[in-house]
């Protein structure tokens, strides 16, 4: 017999063992990696009809978030501006650029200039804009730095354990209302600084966010 | 066996050159692994609409219909006038939390071109914005407050009007904010105290 099954057949089935338990180790890694918020939707940074350059209207002009997203602080949805907003200035300014026509035809026709809306939630939460700013928590905390990008791309993963994160300790990320739009502040104090104050406008403005399902899900 | 491994490394390293890291920049749409029902066909603000002509979700108010909280019987409120003329006086409780909203919302509609002290120095005056007004001039101090109500909500020359982002209520504390601006740049020393005169010796 011992012509049939060679010498090393002896170590095979170990060593297929332990090479099964790689794979899945690999496979596991490669999927908690892969196949979550954090990869697919992060970076996703699509091409718009018109290339609006938040760096240079809000980082260089110094243009407040809600003089475009003028709805953010009374309703869920904050919306994108309608060309009439683009046209405030721009039917004085850059009146002849080519990057211009979709909006200057917008403004005429009152056909939408048809953006790539970036950051989507699934459709089954319920999230509220108007609540989350109203409350301290800016803008920064999940869009990041839309005053730095030239191009706005996805910064967070906006996963439901991303969120929680913050409904578990809220204290770490609200700050004074009158700042929420201030995208480059931090608390002067440090993270010491914030989570004390954190904690002081929790109690102040009874601040509880839910953490049951029925919170964001309905 | 070694064989199995090169395979399976080649695999790894493919698997990361093609898929790269997180957070690098994609112009493809985000893929749903595991799609459930993320995507349901109910409508959302400022969609698409198959169903309606014009393509989108969001409706107009139908002809000769208004909006709920959106009617004022008090025409000067609403409009600034009284018949014909523009009106004088504010239709608004006058407070301090009148006076910060006003400061609040000017910052953000107003300064960008007419800048923080409404003087009309401004970034976008920089970039060659045409003919910003300076909101202190005499001239404008002689407006009425109806008058200005209505340049903030309908605009006047090149300015368009703010009336879709500003409230009613909003209008009036602009214009609120805008007298104590006017106020402060048109100060004299007779405006002080005779004690902050002589505080600061004049």
């Amino acid at each position: 017999m011992s012509e049939v099954f060679p010498k090393w057949s002896n170590a095979l089935p170990l060593k297929i063992i332990v090479f099964i338990f790689i794979l899945a180790a690999a496979i596991v890694s490669g999927v908690t990696y892969y196949a979550t918020p954090s990869y697919t939707r992060v970076g996703y940074q699509p091409e718009q009809p018109v290339p609006y350059d938040h760096s240079f209207h809000v980082g260089e002009l110094g243009l407040d978030c809600r003089y475009c997203h003028s709805d953010v602080e009374k309703s869920g949805h904050a919306n994108i501006p309608a060309a009439s907003t683009c046209m405030s200035c721009h039917s004085m300014i850059k009146t002849d650029s080519e990057a211009l026509e979709p909006i200057r035809a917008s403004y005429a026709s009152g056909d939408p200039v048809k953006w790539v809306r970036v950051h989507e939630t699934p459709d089954y939460v319920y999230f509220n804009h108007a609540v989350h700013v109203n409350r301290g928590v800016s803008c920064v905390e999940c869009h990041g730095k839309v005053n730095e990008m030239e191009v706005v791309s996805h910064d967070q993963s906006l996963s439901m354990g991303w969120c929680l994160e913050c409904h578990r300790n809220p204290e770490e990320h609200i700050r004074p209302v009158d700042l929420v739009t201030d995208l480059d502040w931090v608390h002067p104090g440090g993270e010491k600084g914030q989570i004390e104050d954190g904690l002081k406008f929790v109690e102040e403005w009874k601040i509880n966010p839910p953490q049951s399902c029925s919170g964001c899900h309905r | 066996m070694r064989y199995v491994y090169l395979i399976f490394i080649v695999g790894v390293v493919g698997t990361l050159a093609i898929l790269g890291p997180r957070g690098s920049k994609t112009t493809r749409p985000p893929l749903e692994v595991f799609p459930d029902m993320d995507r349901m066909p109910k409508y959302h603000p400022q969609a698409e609409s198959a169903f309606f002509a014009d393509g989108r979700t969001d409706r107009l108010p139908v002809d000769g219909t208004v909006a709920r909280g959106t009617y004022y019987e008090d025409e000067y409120l609403a409009t600034g006038k009284n018949g014909e003329a523009f009106g004088k006086g504010f239709p608004i409780d006058v407070t301090n939390d009148a006076m910060a909203r006003g400061e609040d919302r000017y910052n953000i509609y107003c300064a960008i071109c007419h800048g923080a002290a409404g003087d009309g120095d401004s970034m976008t005056k920089k970039y060659g914005m045409l003919t910003v007004a300076s909101l202190t001039d005499q001239r404008l101090v002689d407006y009425t407050d109806g008058q200005l109500y209505d340049v903030v909500k309908n605009g006047k020359g090149l300015m368009l009007g703010y009336a879709d982002r500003l409230s009613v209520e909003d209008r009036w504390n602009v214009v609120l904010y805008l007298r104590a601006l006017q106020r402060a740049a048109n100060g004299t020393v007779e405006d002080l105290t005779p004690a902050k005169r002589e505080e600061l010796g004049l």
